[in-house]
């Protein structure tokens, strides 16, 4: 008895310690970075495109960088969502009495969320070539949707899937049609999850590097037209990164902070989100 | 009426479109890596490709071993780091923790979960190659630049685990209380049953989230790039640099259209990448499949 | 009875066409299988118009599947094959391509649980209003009105008709759904256990709401709950095992039951 009770303990301290080991690792992370980078985030870095001889340390910022995440992520997942509540919908709402063809499509999107990113790069690439566009924001653009859509799909079907069909049976009673059911009643009773699905999705968009290495090309100008090549910040911080000179990579890390905290305000903002959303949900 | 009509109308077209579009870009992927990777397979034999160590694209030969044999050390690191890395937390959240402990260790997953590759590049760059290369390499009477198989391991690992953890507690979520009620009604120990029923049941679960794990391991790009320093060769031991398959990807797209082949070896590889990777989300799916009939 | 009788077949549809039918639905050969599983069995039967019909049985019988047939909501469920006609004046809603959603208007419907729409307690009749074609804002308040008070809830809600629906007490949802469900100006209301989720008082308030409303629409009311098809019923169908076995006026059924199945069933009392 004496014995099983120090295995217990024993493991039970052992099991604490990795559990406390591993909320220690991801502060350690963020420490980290932004220890490294803090002190070189200047308002400099953050408000103007490179100059010169940026990559040999010398004038300029990221905003190339900054401008290029966004305005790439947000065209992706706009398109994405376009593309993926749709889907949701069908799912769901088209697809309620075939279980089997639900299944079907599940599998393909789990599959689909699989495939990691450098792949998406290598078919991105293959299929701009294919169609005879060059490196670009488009390009980029589309790369991303193609990533991102799987995902954004899955997670607003996630919540969509679990309404339980009491209020379909009650929208069709009232004589609503399926795009009625979807879009009016089913949309507002899963908005938070819908909201959440987005921004992860968006949130995988803005930290993709794989797939974009491919496919947006880079540039130092802020993109003005969908063919210009664009500069996307995990980019820039990889390539800033693998810089010979000091300064230089040291830029690197303020770029990197400054893309943590753009994910770290939208992880909060999701969960802000989804609270607020909820009210008229049952 | 009409108007509504025409909703509907327009609605159900467009959800036509996206579906349908949605369920061939699989298949869209698939054929278009083959196509591109033709080229290479006619020249060359699909098994020499994979078991010849000699890459000298220049030359015209292209022997894969060394890049999927990288692959291979990097994630069975990961993997070996991941196992008590994922386990422990898992059970002791789940079994021991009070349930608002466990509720914010799900939010610092999922924050966990949300960190681009790129910056566990940026942080394996500044802890853990100096690491390496100051202190564990010397220990074990090693002389490393920190740019290393290892390195690439661990940053594998920190970047993986909080997918594997996430499915780990939804398997142990899903565990009915009743069983844990029935064995110690029967005597058992709390420990005890943990370590006879809990985790027998969760068994299938816990093999799949760490094939889930394998799965992500083999894809995952950025950040191992970053750490494992890129020289192509068979890595001898951990201190030593390799070169996974989505590395070389990565890094050698841009001279891909330059040199005869190149590019098809590279679409090749992406295959490659493609096919091992599937696998073990199938597998990853079967398991489950499994965990939940039973 | 005679009089009943007559008085139904000179009585003018719902619709005005001036054609007299005799029944609100005609259910004819009616077999519903869930996958292998033959559920409903050859149900021939005929509901009477403004009355309460109550289906009554024990579980499993399959009283609610008949009931989710009659307005086609069985669609929803993967497997569940129906097959004969069930006709709604002349239209036949199973056979029905084009015109199922306003087929599905005509019944009102009533869950075991309350499902109120994730909007506020206005919209929640508002909505049926919009698709039925209400434009004005104010004809839409003044009918949102009077539904709520047609089901006893005017008075309280009034104050905050913007909050959300889910605010409200379970009983007052099941009030809310039942105003929802006539503001679409039904013919029929179907009903599936529509008190067993809700406490005394709420319930008691719903089977009041029944008693009147029956003047006006034709009500069928799934229930395994003895007393209340006792208290409520015009008309009973006793099921079991997925075939009608006996059917009639509840005096004749309650009192006289033929059947060995329906004189045990009623000597349990449940």
């Amino acid at each position: 008895m004496l014995r099983k009770n120090i295995e217990e303990q024993f493991f039970k301290y052992l099991m604490a310690l990795f559990t406390i080991g591993l909320v220690a690792l991801l502060f350690f992370i963020v420490f980290e970075i932004l220890k490294k980078g803090l002190p070189e985030l200047t308002w400099k870095m953050i408000s103007q495109v490179p100059k010169g001889g940026f990559y040999f340390g010398k004038e300029g910022g990221i905003l190339n960088a900054i401008v290029g995440t966004i305005y790439l992520s947000v065209g992706a997942s706009f398109i994405s969502f376009l593309v993926s509540l749709p889907v949701a919908m069908f799912i769901n709402v088209n697809l309620i009495r075939f279980k089997k063809l639900q299944h079907g499509i599940r599998f393909l999107l789990d599959l689909l969320w699989g495939v990691p990113p450098i792949v998406y790069g290598a078919f991105g690439f293959t299929l701009i070539l294919f169609l005879g566009i060059k490196t670009s924001l488009l390009a980029g653009t589309l790369t991303i949707t193609f990533l991102i859509t799987p995902i954004m799909i899955r997670a607003m079907d996630e919540v969509i899937k679990d309404i339980p069909i009491g209020l379909m049976e009650a929208s069709y009673s009232l004589g609503a049609t399926k795009y009625e059911t979807a879009f009016k009643i089913y949309f507002r009773q899963a908005l938070p999850g819908i909201a959440t699905a987005f921004l992860l999705a968006f949130s995988k968009g803005i930290g993709d590097t794989a797939a974009v290495l491919f496919t947006a090309g880079y540039t130092d100008r802020l993109p003005e037209k969908l063919s210009d090549p664009v500069a996307t910040l995990p980019l820039a911080i990889f390539f800033q990164l693998g810089s010979p000179i000091p300064e230089v990579k040291a830029r690197a890390y303020a770029s990197a902070v400054v893309l943590t905290i753009i994910i770290l305000l939208i992880s909060l903002t999701s969960r802000l989100i989804a609270s607020k959303l909820s009210k008229n949900s049952i | 009426m009409i108007s509504r009509k025409i909703s509907d109308l327009f609605s159900s077209a467009w959800m036509m479109v996206v579906v349908n579009f949605v369920l061939l870009l699989p298949f869209g992927i698939v054929l278009g890596l083959i196509i591109k990777s033709t080229p290479l397979l006619r020249q060359n034999n699909f098994f020499d490709m994979l078991l010849s160590a000699e890459w000298q694209p220049m030359k015209g030969s292209f022997g894969f071993l060394a890049f999927i044999l990288s692959s291979v050390w990097v994630s069975i690191i990961g993997l070996l780091i991941m196992l008590p890395l994922g386990i422990f937390p898992a059970i002791y959240l789940t079994q021991y923790a009070s349930p608002k402990i466990l509720k914010v260790m799900r939010t610092v997953i999922d924050v966990l979960a949300g960190i681009p590759s790129v910056i566990h590049g940026v942080w394996g760059v500044i802890i853990i190659v100096p690491l390496m290369s100051h202190y564990l390499g010397p220990f074990f009477g090693q002389e490393t630049s920190g740019y290393t198989i290892l390195a690439g391991g661990i940053v594998l690992a920190v970047s993986v685990i909080p997918f594997v953890l996430h499915m780990l507690l939804e398997v142990f979520r899903g565990i009915p209380v009743e069983l844990k009620e029935a064995s110690l009604s029967l005597g058992a120990t709390y420990w005890e049953t943990i370590k006879n029923v809990v985790l027998k049941k969760a068994f299938p679960g816990i093999l799949a989230a760490y094939a889930l794990g394998l799965s992500k391991a083999f894809g995952e790009t950025i950040a191992v790039l970053m750490v494992v320093g890129n020289r192509v060769q068979l890595p001898g031991n951990l201190f030593e640099a390799g070169y996974p398959l989505p590395s070389l990807i990565a890094n050698n797209y841009g001279e891909m259209l330059s040199i005869p082949m190149y590019d098809s070896a590279l679409m090749f590889a992406a295959l490659l990448l493609f096919i091992i990777v599937m696998f073990f989300n199938l597998l990853s799916r079967i398991l489950i499949q499994k965990s939940t009939i039973e | 009875m005679e009089n009943i009788l007559t008085k139904i077949l000179t009585r003018k549809n719902k619709n005005g066409n001036g054609i007299p039918h005799k029944y609100a639905i005609e259910i004819e050969n009616l077999n519903v299988f869930h996958q292998r599983t033959h559920i409903l069995k050859d149900i021939n039967l005929n509901i009477p118009k403004n009355k309460i019909t109550v289906f009554l049985g024990p579980s499993g019988c399959g009283k609610t599947t008949l009931l989710k047939s009659i307005n086609r909501l069985t669609d929803l469920h993967d497997g569940m094959f129906v097959q004969g006609s069930i006709r709604l004046g002349t239209e036949d809603i199973l056979g029905s391509r084009n015109n199922l959603a306003a087929l599905r208007q005509k019944m009102g419907l009533l869950s075991q649980r309350p499902f109120p729409l994730p909007m506020s307690i206005f919209d929640n009749i508002a909505f049926g209003l919009r698709i039925k074609g209400v434009k004005s804002k104010t004809e839409r308040a003044d009918k949102v009105e009077f539904y709520l008070k047609k089901v006893a809830l005017w008075e309280e809600v009034k104050g905050r008709l913007k909050a959300p629906a889910s605010r409200l007490s379970i009983g007052q949802q099941q009030r809310l759904c039942l105003a929802r469900g006539l503001a679409v100006n039904p013919e029929v209301i179907l009903a599936d256990e529509p008190t067993s989720a809700l406490d005394p008082i709420s319930a008691r308030v719903i089977e009041e709401q029944f008693m009147e409303l029956s003047k006006d629409y034709t009500i069928i009311l799934v229930t395994h709950i003895l007393r209340q098809a006792k208290r409520l019923a015009d008309y009973v169908v006793f099921m079991y095992f997925g075939e009608v076995v006996e059917e009639g006026n509840p005096d004749e059924v309650f009192e006289y039951p033929k059947t060995d199945t329906l004189k045990q069933y009623l000597e349990v009392g449940h």
